[in-house]
This record gives C-alpha cells, sequence and structure tokens, in this order.
C-alpha cells in the first residue's frame, strides 16, 4: 500500500499521513473548525473543481429555467389561479435537474427541522460545519464526514448518513457504537472493493481503543488533464449517469432487525394509525367540501360526453364514494377498485357483461368481449352506466392493452368514467390516440387524505404481512405432507439459510441436492426427488430457476427470517 | 374489486338529469332551464357546422381517392392490356394516403372515406387497425369478418347459409376469401333485374375489395409484407386495392416494405389537407363571424391555440376546448341567457328577474359605463329595472353591431398585413384577432412597424388589396360599410387617374437616361449628386400622397372598429375569458399539483403552522410531506432505518419541542406506523420503490431535487 502512495503524495498536493493516536487528541483538544479548514484548504483542488463544477450547474441550470420560461409564457401560463392550483410553480422547478445537496443530508435536514421548529432555515454547509466545529467532541465525527464527503466529490456517489451527533442523540450507546463499526466497515470493503489504488487508513479512535476506524481517502487520479477535460464537459446530466452506472451507493448498513424494532403487522399498524390523530382534521374538511361543490358540474360534464380524472394528492375515495352515494343511487353504476392487487381489465367486463348486460356466456378474448359491449350499448339506447374507477393507474391497469380497452370502453357516449391517478407519472400511460379516447376533463382534487386503503394491499417492506401469512401457508402444508417430504424441505431451507449472506445465491443445484438427500436417507433415487420437488412447486413451497450453466437451482421463495420462524417452529414440532 | 350497483328504483330520463344537474348549483335564477337550452342548441349549431366545414374540406382529397378507385378498378373490368401487363407483375393499385401527425382526427376522415367508399364504389370495405391485426392470422380474421358482414348487410337477409358461416369457423384464407368474392358477384349478377339495376346504379360489375390500413406505421412489417405478398398472387381473381393511412411521410412506405415488396405496389399518393389549414378553416367560420353569439376571450382563445400547436395537432381537441368553454360559460354565468339570437334578446331581457338586473349592475363593464352617464341617468340604471332593461336591450345590439363590424375591418386590416414582409401582426388571421382582443392594437409596435411598412407598399399592391378590402366590406350584413366602400372606390379611381399623370414624370426619366451616355468621371459624380439633392428636396409625389392618405384611412378605420371587446360594455355576456379553468381541465400538470402540495401544504391547507417563509416546511407538516422532503436528500438508495430516525426526530421536535430527544432511544410504535404509512404513500405516488440490492434500503425513482 505503501508504494503507490508514496508515488502519489509527490504529485499531489493532497496528502495522506498517518496520524498518531495523540495527534488525534490533540486534533480534537484544539480548536478544530481552524484545522479542519487547513485541511480543507489542502484539498483545495478538490475543491477548487467543486465550485466550478457548481458554477457549471447554476449555468446550465439558469439556461434551462430561461427555456422553460418562454415556453412557459408561450403556453400562456401566467399564474393567477384562483382555486388552489399549483400552476404558479415554473416546470423547470419541478422537472429540472438540481443539484443534490451533497453537504446537507437527510438528518441534518432533520435535525434543522427539529431544533427551528419555527422558522425553517435552509440548512448550508458552511453554517453546518461551525456548529460542529464548535463542540469539541464531534470533531473526529466531522473529520470523518468532512472525508467522506470529499471523497463523494471524488466519487460522485451520494450518501446518505445520519451524523454521530444525530445518531447519538437519537440511540443508546452501545448501538451507537456498533452502527459506527459498521459505517466504516462498510466504507472500506466497498472501496476496497472498487479500487485497488485506494488508501485506507487506520485511525485508531482513542475515544473506543478496541475499536478501528477504517477511513477512506479519496483516490488521486492519475490523469489531471483528463480530469480537467471531464470538468469542462461536465454537467449535471453527466453527473446523473455516472451516479447511476455503478452499482455502489453508499449508505449506511443499518438495518431494521438491529433497531430491535420489531416488525409491525398489517392489524397492528392499522390500530396504530387509527388511534393517532389526523392532522389538520378541520382543513382537509374544508378542501373535501370545495371539492364536494363539484359534484353537479361533474355530472353535467359526464353526460356531455366529457369523462373525468382526479389527480392531486391525497386519497380521493372517499371522494368518489361520497359521490356515488350522492348522486348515483338513482343509476347503475360500477365501481372499480384499480388498487386491488388482482384485478383484471377481465374482470372489469366480465362484470359489465354478466351483471349490467345480463349475459351469460364467456368470451374469447377481452377485445371480443369489449365488441359485444359496444354493440349492445349501441342497440339499447336506455342502457347507461357509470363507471368509477379507484386509481386507473394502479399496477394491473395502467399497461398498454388494458388502458386501450377501458379507453374504447370509456368513449362510449352512454358510459361515463370518472376515475383518479396518483402516480407521479400516470399521465405517460396515455397516448393522444387514448387521450381522445379518454377525452378527459382534468380535476385537482388535492384531498390530503392518507391513503389508506389504497396502500393496505402493498407489500410494504416495513409491514409484516407476507411472513406471517407465509409462514402459516409454509406451516399448514408441510403438514400435510410425509415425514420424508418434510426433511427434504427442512434440508433445502437450512442449506438455504447457511447462505443468506450471500446476496449472489443462486440456489442449491438439484445435483447436490439429490446427494444430500441420499445421504441423509430421505430419497434413493432421482425421480422420487422430482416427484416430491414437483409437489412442493405447486404448493409454490420452492422456485426452480435454470442457471447460465443449465443446471436447475432450487430456492424457496421465502425471506430469512420467516425462514428461521419456520425452521425454529419445527424444531418444537419434532 | 368490481362492483356493481343497480337501483331499484325506476331510472329517469337522461335529458332530464342533465338539465337537473345543470340546474342544481346554480342556485341563482329559474333561467337555468332557459340557459342550458340555449347552450345545448347553440353547441349543436356549431357541431353540425363543423361536421360541414370538415366534410367540404374532404371532398377535394376523396374526390381524388374515388376517381383513383375508379381507374384502378375499370380496368380490371374492360381487362385492357395494360391490365394484362401489369397482371404480369402482379401490382396491386395501393393508394398513399398522407394525413399527417394528429392521429386523433384520422378517424373521422376514414370514417368518411368508407362512407363514400360504400355509397358510391364498392360495399366490400374493410378498416384494419394495428392494434386488431399482430399476426397475419388475425389480419386476415379481421378482414374476412368485416367483408362478410358488410357483405350480409348490403344484401338481402334470404341468404341466411352466408350468415351462418361465422368467421370463426371458416378457414381464413386467401382462397376462402376468393371463393367468397366469386360467390358474391355471381350472386348479383343472377338476382333479379330490378335489383340489378338498382345497385349497379352505385357499384359496377365486380366491385373492387377495398382495404384500410388506418395506421400503417404500426404494423409490424411481417405482417403487411406477408398480406401484401399473398394478396399479389390473387390479384388477378380478386380485384384488390389497398389504401395505406400515413401519419409521418410517404417514406415509411420504403421504410417497412423491401423492395421485392413495395415493386408489387402501384402506389400513388393523396396528400390530405393540413392540419394548420384545417384549424384556421374552422376559426374563420366558427369564431370570425356574427352568426354566434358566444365568443372566445383572448386567453382562452391563446389557451386553445397553444394545446394546438404545442401539444397534438389535433382539431378536434380544438372543438373539444370549444364545448368545454360553452358549457362552462353558461354554466357559470347567469347572465348568459342573453347569450343569443339578436331576434330573441328583446324577449329575454324583458324577462329578466330582479335578481338578474342586479346580476347586470354588478358587471364591471356595465359599472363603468354607468359611471360615464350623467347623473340623472345613473340613478335611473341602478333604480329603474324596466329603464335599466331598455338600455341593456340598446347595449346588447350595439355589440351585435360591434361584432359584425369587428369582423369585416378585421378581414380588411389582415389583407393588409398579411403581405407585409416580416409579418409584424402575424400571418394568420387567427393572430391579428388575438392582438386586436388582446388590447388597443393601435397602441402596439406591431402595429406602427405594419403601418410603416404599408406606406412603403407599391401600387398594384396596393390596388388590389383595397379592391380585396371593397369586396369583404360588400358582402359583409354591417350598414355603416356604404360610405366607406365609396370612400375606398374614390381611392381606386384616384389611383387609376395616377397612371395617366404618371406621363409627366417621363421627363425624370430622360434625365435619368442622360446618364447612360458616354461620360467622364468627374461629370457623372456631379449629376449624380445633383440627381440625389433634387430628390431629397423632392416633393412628395401624387402617388406618395395618395398611399399615405389611404393607410391613415385605414389607421381610422382600425381605431374606429377594432376596439378591444372587453372595452364594451356588457361583453361578460357573450366573451367567456376564465382560461385558467379552461387550462386546469384541458392542460393539467398533476405533477406540478403533487409538488405543490408536497413542497408547500399550506397551498392547499390554510393553517398557520404551516406557514413558513423561504419555500420549506415547517416540521409540523403533514407526515408525508416530512418524509418526502427527508429522501429528497438522498441518493439512489435510501436506508429505511435512517430515514425513520431522521422522521422521528423531526415529529418527536414537533410534537414536543422542549423535551429532550435522547431521553428516548426507541422510536415510538405511533410514529413507526406513521411513517410506514408515508412511505408507502410516496411508493403508490411513484418516488420510491423497494429495492433488493441492500437490505431495507428502497431505492428512489426521481433524480434530484425534485
Amino acid at each position: 500500500m505503501s508504494g503507490p502512495e508514496g508515488t502519489r503524495s509527490s504529485r499531489r498536493s493532497l496528502q495522506v499521513k498517518f496520524v498518531p493516536d495523540e495527534d488525534v487528541l490533540k486534533h480534537i483538544a484544539d480548536d478544530a473548525g481552524t484545522k479542519v479548514r487547513k485541511d480543507k484548504a489542502q484539498l483545495s483542488v478538490s475543491m477548487k473543481r467543486f465550485v466550478k463544477k457548481l458554477e457549471n450547474i447554476s449555468d446550465n441550470e439558469t439556461q434551462e429555467i430561461l427555456e422553460e420560461k418562454s415556453y412557459v409564457a408561450a403556453l400562456g401560463l401566467c399564474a393567477q389561479d384562483p382555486v388552489g392550483n399549483g400552476s404558479d410553480i415554473s416546470g423547470g422547478e419541478v422537472y429540472s435537474f438540481q443539484t443534490p445537496k451533497r453537504c446537507s443530508k437527510m438528518a441534518e435536514l432533520a435535525s434543522e427541522l427539529a431544533q427551528t421548529p419555527e422558522q425553517n432555515v435552509a440548512p448550508d454547509h458552511s453554517r453546518c460545519s461551525e456548529k460542529m466545529a464548535k463542540t469539541p467532541q464531534s470533531s473526529s465525527n466531522f473529520m470523518w464526514t468532512e472525508i467522506v464527503w470529499k471523497c463523494n466529490l471524488k466519487k460522485k456517489e451520494f450518501v446518505s448518513t445520519t451524523p454521530y451527533r444525530l445518531r447519538k442523540r437519537l440511540a443508546a450507546p452501545d448501538l451507537y457504537l456498533e452502527s459506527e463499526s459498521e459505517y466504516s466497515a462498510s466504507c472500506s470493503e466497498e472501496e476496497d472493493e472498487e479500487d485497488q489504488k485506494e488508501v485506507n487508513i487506520v485511525l485508531s479512535s482513542q475515544k473506543t481503543p478496541g475499536k478501528t476506524k477504517a477511513v477512506s481517502t479519496p483516490p488521486p487520479r492519475n490523469s489531471l488533464a483528463k480530469k480537467i477535460k471531464e470538468q469542462k464537459m461536465g454537467s449535471l446530466v453527466e453527473e446523473y449517469f455516472e451516479a447511476h452506472s455503478s452499482s455502489k451507493v453508499l449508505t449506511s448498513d443499518r438495518t431494521l432487525q438491529k433497531l430491535r424494532k420489531r416488525r409491525l403487522n398489517q392489524q397492528t399498524l392499522h390500530d396504530l394509525l387509527k388511534k393517532a390523530p389526523l392532522a389538520y382534521a378541520a382543513e382537509i374538511r374544508d378542501l373535501n367540501q370545495q371539492h364536494e361543490s363539484l359534484f353537479s358540474k361533474w355530472m353535467l360534464q359526464l353526460h356531455l360526453g366529457f369523462n373525468i380524472v382526479l389527480y392531486g394528492l391525497g386519497s380521493k375515495r372517499d371522494l368518489l364514494e361520497k359521490f356515488r352515494t350522492s348522486l348515483l343511487q338513482d343509476s347503475v353504476h360500477l365501481v372499480v377498485n384499480g388498487y386491488f392487487p388482482s384485478i383484471t381489465v377481465r374482470s372489469i367486463l366480465n362484470s359489465i357483461t354478466e351483471e349490467v348486460l345480463d349475459h351469460i356466456g364467456t368470451f374469447h378474448s377481452p377485445v371480443d368481449q369489449l365488441e359485444f359491449i359496444i354493440k349492445r350499448f349501441k342497440e339499447d339506447s336506455s342502457l347507461e352506466l357509470y363507471v368509477l374507477i379507484h386509481n386507473l393507474d394502479s399496477q394491473m391497469l395502467r399497461g398498454e392493452r388494458s388502458q386501450q380497452i377501458l379507453a374504447q370502453l370509456s368513449s362510449l357516449p352512454r358510459i361515463y368514467l370518472i376515475a383518479s391517478i396518483d402516480h407521479i407519472n400516470a399521465p405517460l400511460m396515455w397516448d393522444q390516440a387514448k387521450l381522445s379516447l379518454y377525452n378527459w376533463l382534468w380535476y385537482e382534487t388535492t384531498t390530503f387524505s392518507p391513503y389508506v386503503e389504497e396502500t393496505s394491499y402493498e407489500n410494504s417492506l416495513l409491514v409484516q404481512q407476507s411472513g406471517s401469512l407465509a409462514l402459516s401457508s409454509l406451516m399448514h402444508v408441510l403438514h400435510s405432507l410425509t415425514l420424508n417430504a418434510r426433511g427434504i424441505f427442512r434440508l433445502l431451507a437450512q442449506h438455504q439459510l447457511e447462505k443468506k449472506d450471500n446476496p449472489s445465491y443462486p440456489g442449491l443445484s438439484f445435483q447436490d441436492f439429490y446427494q444430500q438427500c441420499r445421504e441423509a436417507f430421505l430419497v434413493n433415487n432421482d425421480l422420487t426427488l422430482r416427484a416430491q420437488l414437483t409437489e412442493f412447486r405447486d404448493h409454490k413451497l420452492i422456485r426452480t430457476r435454470r442457471g447460465a450453466d443449465g443446471v436447475e437451482y432450487l430456492l424457496i421463495p421465502v425471506d430469512d427470517s420467516t425462514l428461521t420462524d419456520f425452521l425454529e417452529k419445527e424444531d418444537e414440532d419434532v | 374489486g368490481c362492483f356493481v350497483f343497480k337501483p331499484s328504483t325506476k331510472k329517469r330520463r337522461l335529458s332530464e338529469k342533465t338539465a337537473q344537474n345543470f340546474r342544481s348549483r346554480s342556485d341563482d335564477s329559474e333561467d337555468t332551464e332557459l340557459r342550458f337550452v340555449t347552450c345545448q342548441s347553440l353547441w349543436n349549431q356549431i357541431k353540425s357546422e363543423t361536421k360541414q366545414i370538415q366534410e367540404d374540406l374532404n371532398k377535394q382529397l376523396l374526390g381524388n381517392l374515388m376517381s383513383f378507385l375508379s381507374r384502378s378498378h375499370s380496368e380490371f373490368q374492360e381487362k385492357t392490356t395494360e391490365w394484362t401487363c401489369r397482371m404480369k407483375f402482379r401490382e396491386i393499385p395501393t393508394a398513399a394516403l398522407v394525413l399527417g401527425v394528429n392521429v386523433t382526427d384520422h378517424d373521422l376522415t376514414f370514417r368518411g372515406l368508407s362512407d363514400v367508399l360504400r355509397d358510391n364504389i364498392t360495399p366490400y370495405v374493410a378498416l384494419l387497425e394495428a392494434k386488431d391485426c399482430p399476426g397475419i392470422k388475425n389480419l386476415m380474421q379481421k378482414l374476412m369478418g368485416q367483408l362478410m358482414n358488410c357483405d350480409i348487410d348490403t344484401d338481402s337477409p334470404e341468404d341466411e347459409d352466408c350468415v351462418q358461416v361465422s368467421q370463426n369457423r371458416i378457414r381464413c384464407s386467401m382462397s376462402s376469401l376468393i371463393s367468397w368474392y366469386e360467390s358474391v358477384t355471381k350472386k348479383t349478377d343472377s338476382e333479379t333485374p330490378s335489383k340489378k339495376r338498382n345497385s349497379s346504379s352505385r357499384h359496377w360489375q365486380s366491385p373492387p375489395v377495398v382495404v384500410i390500413f388506418k395506421d400503417m406505421e404500426s404494423f409490424t412489417t411481417k405482417v403487411l409484407q406477408d398480406f401484401i405478398v399473398i394478396s399479389s398472387q390473387h390479384i388477378h381473381e380478386l380485384p384488390l386495392v389497398l389504401i395505406f393511412g400515413i401519419a409521418t411521410s410517404p417514406m415509411i412506405i420504403h421504410r417497412l416494405l423491401p423492395h421485392s415488396v413495395s415493386s408489387l405496389l402501384c402506389i400513388e399518393l393523396f396528400q390530405s389537407l393540413s392540419c394548420k389549414e384545417h384549424l384556421s378553416t374552422i376559426i374563420d367560420k366558427l369564431l370570425l363571424t356574427s352568426r354566434f353569439p358566444f365568443k372566445l376571450g383572448e386567453k382562452v382563445l391563446q389557451v386553445l391555440i397553444n394545446i394546438f400547436l404545442y401539444h397534438d395537432f389535433s382539431v378536434q381537441n380544438f372543438i373539444k376546448g370549444l364545448q368545454l368553454c360553452i358549457v362552462e360559460h353558461f354554466y357559470s354565468q347567469p347572465l348568459s341567457v342573453l347569450c343569443c339570437q339578436l331576434v330573441d334578446v328583446k324577449k329575454r331581457v324583458y324577462s329578466l328577474s330582479r335578481d338578474q338586473c342586479e346580476n347586470i349592475r354588478r358587471l364591471p363593464s356595465f359599472r363603468r359605463y354607468v359611471e360615464n352617464q350623467e347623473s340623472g341617468k345613473q340613478i335611473a340604471l341602478l333604480t329603474n329595472d324596466s329603464f335599466l332593461k331598455e338600455e341593456t336591450e340598446k347595449l346588447l345590439e350595439d355589440l351585435h353591431v360591434y361584432h359584425e363590424n369587428y369582423v369585416s375591418i378585421l378581414r380588411c386590416l389582415h389583407v393588409f398585413t398579411s403581405s407585409l414582409p416580416k409579418y409584424p401582426l402575424g400571418k394568420q388571421i387567427r393572430e391579428l384577432h388575438c392582438a386586436c382582443l388582446e388590447k388597443q392594437v393601435w397602441e402596439t409596435e406591431e402595429y406602427e412597424s405594419s403601418l410603416q411598412l404599408a406606406r412603403m407598399l407599391n401600387k398594384t399592391d396596393l390596388v388590389t388589396m383595397l379592391q380585396q378590402c371593397v369586396e369583404i366590406l360588400m358582402s359583409s350584413s354591417g350598414k355603416e360599410f356604404d360610405k366607406t366602400v365609396e370612400k375606398l372606390k374614390e381611392f381606386l379611381t384616384q389611383f387609376q387617374n395616377l397612371e395617366e399623370a404618371s406621363q409627366e414624370r417621363d421627363v425624370s426619366v430622360t434625365s435619368q437616361k442622360e446618364l447612360q451616355k458616354k461620360t467622364d468621371l468627374y461629370h457623372l459624380q456631379k449629376t449624380l449628386l445633383e440627381l440625389k439633392e433634387a430628390r431629397r428636396s423632392k416633393k412628395l409625389t401624387k402617388f406618395e400622397m395618395l398611399r399615405f392618405e389611404v393607410v391613415d384611412y385605414i389607421d381610422s378605420l382600425v381605431r374606429k372598429y377594432l376596439v378591444p371587446a372587453d372595452h364594451r360594455t356588457l361583453h361578460e355576456i357573450m366573451y367567456f375569458n376564465t382560461a385558467t379553468v379552461l387550462r386546469g381541465h384541458l392542460n393539467a400538470a398533476p405533477r406540478t399539483a403533487l409538488h405543490t402540495a408536497l413542497n408547500n401544504p399550506h397551498w392547499y391547507l390554510k393553517n398557520q403552522a404551516l406557514k413558513c417563509d423561504g419555500g420549506g416546511i415547517s416540521n409540523k407538516a403533514p407526515d408525508i410531506c416530512i418524509v418526502y422532503k427527508l429522501h429528497l436528500e438522498c441518493g439512489r438508495l435510501i436506508n429505511l432505518v435512517d430515514w425513520l430516525e431522521a422522521f422521528s426526530t423531526v415529529v418527536t421536535a414537533a410534537e414536543e419541542p422542549n423535551a429532550d430527544a435522547a431521553s428516548s432511544d426507541q422510536v415510538d410504535d405511533t410514529i413507526h406506523a406513521r411513517f410506514i404509512r408515508a412511505v408507502s404513500e410516496l411508493e403508490l405516488l411513484g418516488f420510491i420503490k423497494p429495492s433488493k440490492q441492500k437490505t431495507d434500503h428502497v431505492a428512489r425513482l426521481t433524480w434530484g431535487g425534485c
């Protein structure tokens, strides 16, 4: 390691040196701020570059905003909106690439928000650094962040970390230490993997003598000229692609499990949220009342051949439901819960043909079915149907074909469609042809109400819902199997748990598995094993995948914690 | 996920309901019914008018296509030598129809086309769309289905056997298609003479089979190629004609089809009217006319035109926007009941209720009008309803007259401005119209410069323009223009007289001719200087004087008649001017709304606690805003634990600002739950998604600080 380091230090203004413990102590005792600033000066090359880059960026940005403005002006978008429409925000603010604020990271913002409850301060780096420098305790931490930050400048990767200061306030001391070591470990590991030339300096912190901190310093790039060239071209767009090109992302390694936090299941989550008071209920009610006053207008416009789409933050379910109960009681209407995970266009069409048109029989394809509906509606002029679709942009309905069919359906003169969309990119579903079929009138209905129903089906990372379900179904299925079969499954599960630290674990190959099963006297030939596996597969207990080499790999599609629970339960049973 | 609700009670009639919806909101008056009826009838008029315009515009294109089809067909009939030699090469007659990028308008054109074809040339027309034909098999199915169905439609219902053969049961192949065609044509031959005569009056003996590919670009090349190759094999048995609808350029045919296939086609190109011309005609016929009482304000028109130019080029959408304007106007303006033809105005004005009179008095333009009256009249206007009604009627009549004059003079002005270099006031009449509606056009710089340019026009141009103006004014219904016409005619005769007078100027010409004589440099210089001197001091010629006079006269006309509409009293009744509503409904920005709601919740939730300066959010904002704000600070991946902790820091600080945050090392369950909810809401909105790259991480889907 000393070899490359020596050559580099001679070439670069940035110097990397070993710092003995005493120095660190002195450093901490001293006015850390000035020292750090000196360090900063040493790193002037990188700083200058950064500044330059910032200038570039701001230039680009202003230009972009200018263009944006001319376009906006051309559209006649001079803002003077009576109703709360946020259209006074130029597109530039919403869509332009803005500089990611590296120095003000999430946690810093959080602490800012927490510290200044009344007024909001835009966190700027200089202030932060001063504040941090004031407290000698946090100086080492500050240095660390500083270095990481500079390292980011080089690597152009974005770190989201919680500074120690904050974390200390939040977490217990032991947790703090633990996470600290995690941090450094993750950092060094990734750096090492990525760049051999990188130098790891081991600073032994006197606070925790046993612990070691591995801090990586920015690797001085060999070709300075090339870099300068890069800077010139360095636009934000490029930065975007660079940030996304490498798979390495620097974030802390902390996991929810280590937080000693049990995962909430759906029920408790629901209960907890029910208990929590809804913030700004009065204001939200006002908003809703504003929207409700438009109901009769909606009806009118629906009847005049338009269809209505609602957008804006907040669940629009209750609003539509209210519309339904107050105005549609006397007419045939169809409510489609788009957020429902198993909804299909087919089921929508089926409910129209079977329940609205009272047709018995099946259809070859949705297109045939659609044609049938169109024919019926053309023949019988007394038929009319209101269709309410919650979340037209849901996973299941956003496909091109589904949208085409729905659009054609909505273009029928006596089918009145009123739908809601939530996803930020929802309008991209529709091309001009579909838009003209839909004949939308857009209504902004920002309600701020929580998406209770809509998110209840989502497989959230934080909610342990699939786990309990999967576990119980695992247990259930396995109890009905023979002892040998259970043994086979156990074997597979144990193997998978052993390999749980390997993220690229492809699964257990069939041959290996057969060997193991033979050794455990569970099967006597591979045919029996295959039969058993087929049974597992039918119950969706395992998944097979053919690798690149043509070998069949077996995997249990359940997360590790559930699998552990399962093995524990199994042990109890035996 | 689908639930059907059926009412137990009997359904009411549709029209009743619509009218009722119209009524239920506008609580102010009893005129709603009348308003609704007026609105509907106006819209129906406009709709039929547009239909008429579109038919007229397509007439020429359709005519060309018809003659092409009948030509290709007659060749087949007569079996001329030309046809036989073409048959050797198996060429299918093909019409490439270039329709332009406004895909949404194509449907209308095709519908018109197929109707005309069915009426005049052949009953066998099939319209194919790319989305129905992913493979050659589907294409054949679709094709045969359409052909045989239409056959059933045109033929008498007695051939039951034909009906029974459902399209799914017969083998969809070219040979079955041919046998079908043979049987059909034979049948028409053997039918009763009367019927035969009947059919032959419309169609020929063996009518061609026309296959229309609506969106040629979207078809898979393989399907198209296969179809063309196969059908070219059978072209001598089946007189097939193809029509390609093309949105981009004719080049696409050669891009899609290799030479071996495109050589099987005998392509003729047809160009439809460009959508811009289409729009100009629509604007000309619908907006720049005094036939319809309803008018669009400047901003509204601008929004509609911008949507057209910047977004879709779709005339259909423009008309949809117009419809929305009409509905909005009649729905939101209670006085729009007076927005009717002049003949009805009197009756409607006198049946106005007290409330409506008050509404009139509340109109800003009417207030302005009252303020300019003498005090006695002011009192009468403000207190006496019947006097007000009389006055209103008079004002409305004035407004009608104003419209008529406005349109004529606008057209005259357009004659002048549209031929000026660089078009300072725009090339299209709609631009001029917008400029005139926006403000007093004679105060603008563009108008100034165009007058300057007009003062430099040559005589022939000026004369033709004046003649055009005379024609326009003569054809207009306005009565005031007799004098104007006379004046213009007088100008014209003066120009005529000038011609005779111009002979006098030959003297100067001869002096110039002297220059061409051989002379030395000094003398040349001298004479040139003299000439220059003379020209500078020369008085304006008669022609120039007259030209100035003409331009000044036009200027005076403009100042008199092209007053912006919102300077007129009671313009609110006729003009729809709420552009923001229109834009909100037609050209919405859902993402902007989300952005505002997340960044600045105070915009929607009017609570003091949320108010904060500097564009930031306070820590009391709704959970989702805080979570959103925090996630903006992250890179591509977000650690959920860090996020949760940051969130709980903010939330606890907001709830108990004085308490020491360090006291609780564990995140409160409720806060945890709120965090989960906010995160899954962000996921629903599409800002983040779960990531498998690292445990307990989510990936950001947006980039940067947006």
